[in-house]
């Protein structure tokens, strides 16, 4: 007999896809009947109460949870979500359900061995329920007692030699794609760079410094699977500059119907005969391939590299070999001040060990954001506020036509001083002379 | 219930501490074939929904399982999913940026008993466990955040609308018969942890009441030059309010200029926003984040409300089936949400879709608001 009625969650137990409700239950279940002789450090009865606390939202159609307090592990100011129930006394399990970041391996990779210690640990000390992962790529702990974080912490560091992810105003915890392990897209090694700049950047990320949240996405390619040209402060995604080299057997084989286009991605709909003019040539975005002799050409120079015609044609057509990767900053999701994309700053940078020039471009960022940078601005809408010049400067990167979509179609320029010959000081004396008052 | 120490002593809390050690490295986790064929991978194929192969210049290749699975997990669900990688993957599986997990095996004939054993086990309540699908032009899982399993600011919640959703679009899940790939995402409130604003369909919870004002405690509670100051329209300013006789600091909200983010609640909890009646859903539609062909784009909102209505969304649900199909009859190939809603024209997306057009729908913020007007005599009829 459940601890709470949930006639409205029970509704969501039926219908195909994977029913959160039917898992919450068995896990309730299973700690009830504590088959693993587990010692619970929290309540056993937690994930019951989550049921119950979640079921009476359902019922007034509002959260039950209140802000966070100041929860944490010593020396951190992040990695730990104060988590409060609003009513404690009908759910005491979950009157105090504190939230962890744990911080994610590159690509999201696990051996079971380890997912099964993580498990232990969180079914000892926590409520057992997790996210696999949260939006910025954490493996989420849900829900533990004030007095288990530290314990938590001890035993993940000393144990598993694993440390938590970022919150608050700090460098969040970064993420990136499969990359290089197993997509033939990558055209730079997106763990390799990912979880360098995650060890290099511990005390950032780890303590909060910052205006706001900061965050790094990688991707391999401009496909962008991580998104973070919409979501990264600075978004890393990969690219080449050198020609894409072609097998013009295998675009013969599309051609022929013997390939699929796409890697098979249409395979559900006949959509007819692959037609290399209609599906890929006219679709060139630049109009900078086209058919010589039964042969595929590409005026590489002109090409922009959306990766539609790779995407079509992943047997005849590779990535370049000259890769490296575009850095974009600024975006961010609408709070406070609209949503932004990222914006082109570096057009091209190799991705080589130790990222020294990366890492110029970040500390030069970081600086001049931490120095001007409003309480709770986002990068991106203090470039909206001082100007893009103000980014150049703090990186001293060069100006570069590929940096935005057209010139300005104002002429208010903000000249310097320093930039008008002659300066600024003038004698008005002198100027009377020849222009009477 | 008693407390086991882990080693840890609250009175020496820096004695043999360990802190800054970052994440664990990825390449310990890699399977075989994976740290074998890194950066030589050759191309790929998609065998049928749910299974990729991918070849390498070795020779080697790779067979991938993707199948769905709640963001909300159990330990209890993650042991299960480390038996079936123990019985056929060699302990080894991996998590995608949306929340699928993939199973991975070197052998050909491992594949089907995989996919068997995957598709064989379902939860009590009837619902597939491990559901293979979400590759190429299908509708793969749904990105999320906390909603009402979790948060303090949600204007919905996220499990139960993204299950009812998924289960509406399983089919879309399990085939590809979508002219390009489609993504939903959903932000339970315009926080949006989820970054829902670059999806080809976002669902998105949005309040509509502007904060109540708890004058007893805010001052106790509340910095109140952060509340003023957190908010975008500069919609509150410092107030005296009389309690009991006794007159305390408090603020005053400027309703009419309240955008309902509930930026002030985060810096301010005796500012609530949350109401039955006043929060619900905003549909966002055409957004992507690929460079693939066009550039990315921003998803715009297309339908300005729909009522919470738990467990199951119906409202919300049937207008994203609409949106779903219409551009599946429309769209041409390769071609995403957003792309098809520009080429016919937006004036003809709502009338496909049979979306109502409402001055809601009219960007008033700002700057940008300006630049989604029509500045042109062409349109269509």
């Amino acid at each position: 007999m459940a601890k709470h009625e949930t006639p409205l969650l029970d509704q969501l137990e039926s219908g195909p896809w994977p029913s959160f409700v039917s898992d919450l239950k068995q896990q309730a279940e299973v700690r009830a009947k504590n088959e693993a002789n587990v010692e619970f450090q929290i309540p056993q009865d937690v994930v019951e109460d989550l049921m119950g606390v979640l079921e009476l939202s359902f019922k007034h159609g509002r959260t039950h949870w209140k802000h966070g307090g100041i929860v944490g592990v010593f020396g951190y100011g992040g990695g730990v979500i104060g988590r409060y129930c609003d009513q404690p006394q009908q759910f005491p399990g979950v009157a105090h359900f504190h939230t962890l970041r744990v911080n994610q391996p590159s690509g999201k990779f696990y051996t079971t061995e380890y997912l099964r210690q993580l498990c232990d640990l969180w079914d000892f000390r926590g409520s057992g329920v997790t996210n696999m992962h949260g939006s910025t790529g954490d493996i989420i702990f849900l829900g533990t007692t004030t007095p288990q974080l530290e314990e938590i912490f001890y035993e993940m560091t000393h144990n598993l030699n694993q440390d938590l992810g970022g919150s608050g105003s700090n460098l969040r915890t970064p993420s990136d794609c499969i990359g290089a392990a197993r997509c033939e897209y990558a055209c730079y090694d997106t763990h390799a760079l990912c979880y360098h700049l995650t060890q290099e950047y511990q005390d950032e990320l780890h303590r909060p410094a910052f205006p706001y949240k900061f965050k790094f996405k990688f991707d391999g390619c401009p496909n962008c699977c991580v998104a973070s040209i919409a979501r990264a402060d600075m978004s890393y995604i990969g690219t080449w500059r050198d020609d894409i080299p072609i097998d013009q057997e295998a675009v013969q084989a599309y051609i022929g119907g013997e390939l699929p286009p796409n890697g098979g991605a249409h395979s559900g709909r006949d959509w007819g005969s692959f037609d290399i003019q209609k599906e890929v040539i006219d679709l060139c975005p630049t109009k900078c391939m086209w058919m010589e002799d039964n042969k595929l050409m590409i005026d590489n120079k002109e090409c922009t590299r959306c990766m539609h015609c790779i995407n079509v044609m992943p047997r005849a057509l590779r990535i370049g070999e000259d890769r490296g990767l575009s850095i974009l900053v600024g975006a961010k999701a609408p709070i406070l001040d609209g949503a932004q994309m990222g914006s082109m700053l570096v057009p091209f940078v190799k991705a080589e060990e130790p990222y020294d020039e990366i890492k110029e471009i970040i500390e030069g960022i970081w600086d001049w954001w931490m120095e001007e940078g409003k309480n709770r601005e986002r990068l991106g809408e203090l470039m909206k506020r001082q100007g893009f010049q103000r980014l150049l400067e703090a990186t001293g990167l060069k100006p570069d036509p590929r940096m935005v979509a057209e010139p300005r179609s104002n002429p208010y320029i903000f000249w310097k001083e320093e930039e008008v010959e002659g300066g600024w000081k003038r004698d008005i004396n002198e100027f009377r002379k020849h222009h009477q008052r | 219930m008693a407390f086991v120490s882990s080693g840890y002593n609250p009175d020496k809390p820096m004695e043999d501490r360990m802190s800054d050690i970052g994440p664990k490295k990825y390449d310990e986790f890699y399977p075989p074939v994976i740290a074998k064929n890194k950066g030589k991978w050759l191309y790929h194929d998609i065998l049928k929904p749910g299974v990729l192969v991918h070849v390498a210049e070795s020779g080697d290749k790779v067979w991938t399982v993707r199948c769905g699975g709640a963001r909300i997990m159990s330990t209890t669900h993650i042991r299960e999913i480390c038996d079936l990688a123990e019985k056929h993957c060699g302990g080894h599986l991996r998590f995608t940026t949306r929340n699928n997990i993939e199973f991975m095996v070197d052998d050909e004939k491992k594949v089907d008993p995989l996919i068997k054993d995957l598709e064989s086990r379902k939860f009590d309540g009837g619902s597939f466990k491990f559901p293979v699908g979400g590759t190429g032009t299908s509708i793969t899982n749904i990105v999320h955040t906390q909603g009402w399993a979790h948060c303090h600011t949600p204007a919905t919640d996220a499990s139960g609308p993204v299950k009812a959703t998924m289960d509406v679009l399983f089919d879309y899940f399990k085939e590809h018969k979508l002219p390009a790939k489609l993504r939903v995402s959903l932000a339970c409130c315009l926080n949006m942890c989820g970054a829902v604003h670059c999806s080809d369909i976002a669902i998105l919870g949005y309040h509509r009441k502007p904060p109540l004002l708890d004058h007893e405690y805010l001052d106790k509670m509340c910095e109140i030059p952060l509340a003023i100051a957190a908010c975008p329209t500069a919609a509150i300013k410092p107030a005296k309010v009389e309690i009991g006789g006794e007159k305390v600091n408090s603020v005053a909200v400027n309703e009419p200029r309240c955008m309902f983010c509930g930026n002030c609640y985060t810096m301010c909890p005796s500012m609530p926003l949350a109401d039955q009646e006043g929060d619900g859903i905003v549909i966002m539609a055409g957004g992507k984040v690929s460079n693939r062909i066009s550039t990315p784009k921003f998803s715009k909102v297309v339908v300005a409300f729909i009522p919470n209505e738990p467990p199951r969304w119906p409202k919300t649900t049937d207008t994203i089936k609409q949106i779903v199909q219409a551009y599946e009859k429309g769209a041409n190939k390769y071609e995403r949400l957003g792309e098809w809603a520009e080429r016919i024209g937006w004036e003809r997306f709502f009338e496909q879709c049979e979306l109502e057009f409402t001055h809601h729908l009219i960007d008033d913020f700002r700057d940008p608001a300006y630049y989604t007007w029509r500045q042109t005599s062409q349109f269509k009829f």
